[in-house]
């Protein structure tokens, strides 16, 4: 019985496909490579020194050395950083620098030494955790004895021995467990995420050996060297004499227990060490994430690249400029004293001062501020009670603070399924036996009365059913000490069909050796199970032969898909009522399986026995032989019915994935279940619209050829269904996948994006991880969640990975960005937190740099202002940054050509403020540091106007942050105008006691702000975008005092609304944006004047209001 | 519910909000009520500006022998032995009404400078000795003979030197030359006890080459008390600029003749810059500058035409 008897589908299913490729360069590989030779309890380390690493686990990224020069290092890699870093070197010349250089060192150690501590933190954490496994202790054999160390210490070639429950501490080869046929029991959810649990077999020359050879038992292990591949394990041993001295026996995955696995259900086991510390095969596939960095800080950055350039043609124009002028003029002024004899540097003093100038035009700021918001927008998603879920005390978390905004700009998301939009809860819910459906009515057959009626009449037909429900498996019962039995089992379906059976009073109670145990109804019957016909996903069956101990009657016992037991029926058959069952079931999104039987004749049994032992024990083509040996047996079954098993959703799931579909994302589904599952639940929660509506292209077909025909097909049909306003989804499994990559990569890019929906079945965790990566290469952005171990690498490819903590433990929420208890969280996630996090990062990031280029500009134009802001800035400056916290719902986005806007707004506006205040402040009023504050407060007045009008709804906090900080800026100044000592004394009071001070400041607000103002009431009113639309919509149908995130989520739905026409448009050429409300790109386009004819697509409430207003 | 929310209405991004909107009838209105704020302040600005009397003599091209190239003139200025007093007769065309100010007017002079700007020490001016660190900054001209100069610092040594001495009708005129700098300057900026050492102009131009550069400081004089000084300290942001000079207390009528006696010995021809002497009255909006009615007025007007505009588009898209 090997791993792989299980019926079930499960994820794993998905590899024998693609073993089958790799076994080629496999061989290959494997004659080049070296390999690692174990010796088996070699005792004595002193002899024959260790050349293989201990056990010790190490996560950590740095050490106490290269913890400096690394982080330094991998903070320097962004643009901005290394740009803060020459400004920041710049400054330390004296001859050029302009401001004092502690006031760009500061922030700038200030802000490398915060994300330089929270590294070490984290990675501290890691060190103790790394630390606490390391020093667990573990019974390994020492000298013949078993002795008790801390895994660290296991070396290669030690056994090591485990009880119930241990974890496993290192990659080991079982020696021996406590089951007497070898077998012992695993839960493999660390490393691959499947619950359901193992079995592992000990070698067969190691089976049967006793307690105390075990300590004693020699031998050499020959394994390739260490490798990140959990799926195989190709390795030879050989035990040495005094043991049998056997030929090689051949190792595999089955034979042995990986690091971080549990042992389960079986009392001990041992095994020797091959693998260990960092050099497991869970060793070798951990890797530390490369740190995620969002689509608005890219911008940001390349934005930032481009100020760059633009300050270095004004600095090399007016650097230039500046040497002509002071080659020609400066001997004439001589009140200047310039020095006769120049130093060689001396025509890069005068380009480099103005290098430093304009340096402000990147505010270092701007990081401080950003990662603060940022840092504030996680905390909102840790408290937003609307995320919280209650059953399982789950609150959201943002694990990553830092990429919020990325929310609110994904455009494909890529989930699992099992788990993520499933419950992963099966029940049984109906079946139909001999044509008699039961549980139609109740919709759950276990209250069913005349199944009940049945089941106290005995009825034959349902015994047998139940007998074959609780019998024909592969389930382990487990007897716990108060007399309840509770069932392990390999796939979810069993363990339901085994419960199911055992409510109805059919309970199997334990399997002892080939004996199983089964109540029926209150009395004891023993069944001798004599053979087991695996379950393979070509057969799609399973059987068993089982002799009723009673009676000694030989019986076989068939379960599998409805397309693998109706051909292998008696012809006369009823099968049409059951046929009819399951296509029932099927529709109402039920998994479904049949049930047949039939009697055997002890002859015959006899005659097959003899085959079947002789398939099963020979090498060459074992599974194709075992398959024709099944195939004599199971046929001409009696079918008995089916039964029909519910998979559960999550709650929720379908109206937030019809929500985020309309939202403009695109939704993928990547499962290892099989096929026929996984299209049932993408209808089931509206992944797929059914026909005639949707539509399902399949891409399927085992050779290369079959999958190009296929897939070129299924192009053909896109491309004609593209037209059509139709919901066209395309189904593909892991192997075709695998083959579509590889060899026709252009025709699937080109399905792909033309597609909006993808069912992937029968992948595995890397090609999940390969498939986000895949839609990452088209400059999508990608949300992949996911539930358990399985999806850890998908999400950590992932633009954002989002974790549901679930059933499937916490490993996929503890790598994740974001973890979540429920599905449908990802609504609120998405389409609030996103797009408030997008938005005022948008804003945010703009209106600094558009506050630093004014000033920038202000102080080219007078060049002296640069004195006064030295020491005046850097206390206003901090005091602005709190206004923009509560800035929200600004609309607005982040590109270059609403970058090109505020670029434009703030040259305006430094023009504004220098041509007003140098007319005013002239002759006999032109004193610098007076002219400076003028020039500076009319700055700040502007900028106070400018978020003001960019605001589009005002809270308390906004009120407080904008007229605050405009008071702020004078209270400042009048404290600093009140020190003696301070360049700054009395000035404040002198510029605010003479008029010409307030008419200038109102001069220039309005000079500023009126064509801004103009200019964005013409557009709202004569071009505007939906938002805008929105805008008015919401206003005329909602009181003000209706809360703004209600608001908020109002209005994305009916923004979304709005702009889903245009999603059948979006191209790989142009990245659609589909969260980007007032999207210059996007809306404008296809709204543009004609805005109003799409209203009717709104809910019909919007639209009476909103022809209401009109009228008024 | 989990420990670390909080259920308030800020942690749940619930405060009430109020979201203005950029309606027809308030940018309109907006516009109007610009329109009738500006119009007027415009007006007064305006008004008050053309009442101030201002009477403006450039005199560094007169008060020049008629030399025929600016070398001749830099050679003339720079030779401290020729004659350099002038005369000027003016004019008063209007009534002035006391206090009438007088200021000198430089041009092209870039009082702006960076290395002009820092080149002074606030410590020394304020407590006559400074640290080593303070007085770098006056370089190159913190030292003269080796010993430090008090006080130093371009600006200072710089300071503007010409002298005007004024008679109306051919009656001296007496002119207030106290309370032309600022008053914080003289109590907080300036010391007491501070008097001017080894100043280098106060050194006649010796045979090592020494260039005088401004005016000689009286040794005698506490620098707090030195006002001309502390005014040019005052650098000036645009190489345009006036300084007070003095203040004459009580009005002139129109037709009253000033004679002004300049000595003109500050140079200003080696970079090609201006000198002009400024004798003005001052109104609620200081001296004559019609930049801000003329502005105000401007925009009122511009606002109304807005508002008209948009109140146009607002009615043909109504209908």
């Amino acid at each position: 019985m090997s791993y792989r008897s299980t019926f079930a589908e499960g994820e794993r299913a998905a590899f024998q496909a693609l073993e089958m490729e790799k076994t080629e360069d496999w061989d290959d590989k494997r004659s080049r490579m070296r390999k690692r030779f174990v010796d088996i309890n070699y005792g004595d380390r002193n002899l024959y020194p260790d050349i293989y690493c201990d056990n010790k686990i190490s996560n950590t990224k740095y050490n106490v050395i290269n913890f400096l020069p690394k982080n330094l290092w991998e903070q320097f890699s962004r643009f901005m950083n290394k740009y803060f870093l020459l400004i920041a070197i710049l400054q330390l010349w004296p001859l050029i620098t302009p401001v004092n250089p502690a006031s760009t060192w500061g922030p700038l150690i200030l802000i490398f030494a915060v994300s330089a501590s929270k590294e070490a933190w984290d990675d501290y954490n890691r060190y103790k955790l790394d630390k606490q496994a390391n020093e667990r202790d573990v019974w390994v054999v020492k000298k013949g004895n078993k002795t008790r160390i801390k895994a660290q210490d296991i070396h290669v070639g030690d056994i090591v021995w485990l009880r119930e429950d241990d974890e496993v501490p290192c990659d080991l080869v079982l020696l021996g467990s406590s089951d007497s046929q070898g077998f012992c029991f695993v839960e493999t959810a660390a490393i691959d995420g499947e619950i359901d649990l193992k079995t592992r077999v000990v070698p067969p020359p190691c089976i049967g050996l006793p307690l105390d050879l075990l300590h004693k038992i020699k031998g050499v292990i020959e394994c390739p060297l260490p490798d990140k591949d959990i799926r195989r394990f190709d390795a030879n041993l050989r035990l040495l004499p005094p043991f049998i001295d056997t030929d090689y026996c051949p190792l595999t995955i089955d034979h042995t227990l990986l690091q971080s696995c549990y042992l389960r259900n079986t009392e001990w086991a041992c095994g020797v060490a091959v693998y260990t510390g960092n050099e497991t095969k869970l060793g070798m596939s951990k890797g530390l994430p490369a740190p995620k960095l969002t689509a608005v800080d890219g911008m940001i950055d390349k934005l930032t690249g481009a100020i760059f350039i633009f300050q270095l043609v004004v600095v090399l124009i007016l650097g230039i400029a500046g040497d002509a002028w002071k080659s020609a003029e400066a001997d004439k002024i001589w009140y200047v004293k310039h020095s006769k004899k120049a130093p060689w540097f001396d025509f890069f003093v005068i380009p480099l001062r103005f290098e430093l100038l304009c340096s402000i035009m990147i505010p270092i700021s701007i990081k401080v501020s950003l990662d603060f918001v940022k840092a504030l927008y996680a905390k909102f998603i840790d408290w937003d009670l609307q995320m919280y879920d209650e059953k399982t005390d789950t609150p959201t978390v943002a694990t990553n603070t830092a990429i919020s905004e990325d929310l609110g700009q994904v455009e494909y998301i890529l989930t699992d399924k099992t788990g993520t939009l499933t419950e992963n809860v099966m029940i049984f819910k109906r079946c139909c036996i001999k044509g008699v459906c039961y549980g139609n009515s109740t919709g759950d057959a276990l209250t069913d009365s005349a199944l009940k009626r049945g089941l106290t009449e005995k009825n034959p037909d349902i015994v047998k059913f139940l007998t074959v429900m609780a019998v024909c498996n592969t389930v382990v019962p487990i007897l716990s000490s108060n007399g309840a039995v509770s069932y392990k089992a390999q796939s979810q379906d069993e363990e339901a069909l085994v419960n199911a059976a055992a409510q109805l009073r059919v309970v199997l109670l334990s399997k002892r050796g080939a004996t199983s145990e089964v109540k029926l109804f209150g009395e004891i019957k023993e069944y001798e199970v004599l053979d087991l016909l695996e379950f393979t996903s070509d057969r799609k069956r399973m059987s068993v032969v089982i002799r009723d101990s009673d009676t000694r009657k030989l019986m076989l016992l068939s379960k599998g898909a409805d397309e693998a037991i109706f051909p292998v029926l008696c012809s006369d058959q009823p099968v049409r009522a059951v046929a009819d069952a399951v296509e029932t079931y099927s529709k109402l999104g039920l998994r479904t399986m049949c049930f047949a039987w039939r009697e055997l004749k002890e002859d015959e049994y006899t005659k097959w026995s003899f085959k079947f032992k002789d398939a099963s024990s020979s090498v060459i083509e074992r599974e194709w032989k075992m398959a024709e040996v099944c195939q004599l047996m199971e046929a001409n079954l009696e079918l008995l019915g089916v039964t029909a098993i519910e998979d559960k959703l999550q709650e929720g799931v379908p109206d937030t994935i019809e929500t985020l579909r309309k939202a403009g994302i695109n939704f993928w589904m990547l499962t290892g279940d099989k096929h026929a599952t996984a299209v049932q639940i993408a209808l089931s929660c509206n992944f797929v619209l059914p026909e005639p509506a949707g539509q399902l292209l399949h891409v399927q077909g085992s050779t290369q050829q079959e999958i190009a025909v296929s897939l070129e097909r299924v192009l053909c049909t896109m491309q004609i269904s593209s037209t059509e306003p139709k919901d066209v989804a395309f189904v593909i499994d892991g192997w075709a996948l695998e083959i579509a990559l590889k060899h026709h990569y252009e025709a699937f890019t080109e399905l792909a994006t033309l597609c909006r929906t993808a069912i992937c079945c029968r992948v595995t965790p890397s090609q999940k991880a390969q498939l986000v990566e895949l839609v990452k290469s088209w400059e999508f952005r990608t949300l992949a969640i996911g539930d358990g171990g399985n999806d850890v690498r998908m999400i950590q490819e992932a633009h954002v990975g989002v974790g549901i903590s679930g059933r499937e433990g916490l490993q996929a929420a503890r790598a994740s960005d974001f973890s979540i208890g429920k599905f449908r969280f990802l609504k609120r996630l998405i389409l609030v937190h996103g797009r408030y996090s997008y938005n005022r990062t948008a804003f945010l990031s703009q209106y600094s740099i558009y506050k630093s280029l004014l000033i920038c500009f202000i102080q080219i134009f007078i060049p002296v202002m640069v004195n006064v802001l030295d020491k005046d800035l850097s206390e206003s400056t901090v005091l602005q940054h709190p206004q923009i916290l509560y800035y929200c719902q600004g609309g607005r986005l982040l590109n270059p050509s609403t970058f090109a806007g505020w670029f434009g707004k703030s040259l305006f506006h430094a023009t504004i403020v220098f041509l007003v205040t140098i007319h005013v402040y002239a002759n006999e009023k032109s004193e610098i540091e007076e002219l400076s504050i003028v020039a500076l407060s009319g700055c700040i007045w502007l900028q106070a106007f400018v978020i003001a009008l960019e605001t589009n709804s005002f809270t308390v906090l906004q009120h407080i942050a904008i007229w605050g900080n405009l008071l702020a800026f004078y209270v400042v100044n009048f404290i600093v105008s009140m020190v003696p000592w301070g360049g700054m004394y009395t000035v404040m009071f002198r510029i605010c006691t003479q008029p010409s001070y307030w008419l200038t400041m109102l001069l220039i607000t309005f000079l500023g702000m009126g064509p801004v103002l103009a200019l964005k009431y013409f557009r709202f009113i004569y071009r505007p975008s939906a938002i805008n639309i929105l805008q008015q919509l919401e206003r005329s149908c909602l009181t003000p005092s209706s809360n703004l995130s209600s608001l908020e989520s109002n209005l994305k739905q009916t923004d979304k609304d709005l702009q889903s026409p245009n999603l059948v448009q979006a191209d790989v050429g142009n990245v659609y944006e589909p969260l980007l409300g007032d999207s210059a790109s996007g809306s404008k386009r296809i709204l543009g004047p004609s805005s109003v004819e799409f209203l009717p697509s709104t809910p019909q409430k919007m639209l009476s209001n909103y022809s209401r207003s009109k009228i008024q | 519910m989990p420990q670390c929310v909080h259920d308030s209405k800020l942690a749940q991004q619930e405060l009430p909000a109020c979201k203005p909107l950029l309606t027809p009838a308030w940018v309109i209105a907006m516009f109007i009520l610009v329109a009738a704020a500006f119009v007027p302040i415009g007006a007064f600005a305006l008004l008050a500006s053309l009442n101030v009397v201002e009477i403006v003599d450039q005199y560094d091209n007169i008060c020049i022998p008629d030399a025929t190239t600016n070398d001749q003139r830099v050679k003339h200025i720079q030779n401290y032995q020729t004659d350099k007093s002038c005369m000027r007769v003016l004019k008063v065309l209007k009534d002035m009404k006391g206090p009438i100010h007088i200021f000198y007017q430089l041009e092209h002079f870039f009082q702006n400078h960076r290395r002009y700007v820092k080149s002074r020490s606030d410590q020394q001016l304020l407590k006559g000795h400074a640290s080593n660190a303070s007085l770098d900054g006056c370089k190159p001209e913190n030292v003269f003979n080796n010993q430090v100069i008090v006080p130093c610092g371009l600006i200072a040594w710089s300071l503007f030197n010409d002298t005007f001495s004024f008679l109306v009708n051919n009656q001296s005129l007496s002119v207030n030359r106290n309370g032309i700098s600022w008053k914080s300057d003289r109590d907080f900026k300036f010391g007491k006890n501070v008097f001017p050492s080894n100043f280098p102009n106060n050194y006649p131009a010796g045979p090592n080459g020494n260039v005088v550069g401004g005016a000689k400081l009286n040794e005698a004089l506490p620098l707090s008390d030195n006002e001309d000084l502390i005014v040019w300290m005052r650098t000036a942001a645009f190489p345009k600029f006036r300084k007070p000079w003095g203040k004459i207390e009580h009005g002139l009528s129109a037709g009253d003749l000033i004679t002004i006696n300049i000595t003109n010995v500050y140079n200003t021809y080696a970079f090609g810059g201006r000198k002009k002497l400024v004798i003005s009255t001052t109104s609620w909006l200081g001296g004559k500058n019609c930049f801000l009615g003329i502005a105000y007025l401007t925009v009122g007007g511009f606002s109304i035409i807005w508002a008209v505009v948009f109140f146009i588009l607002h009615y043909r898209s109504a209908r």
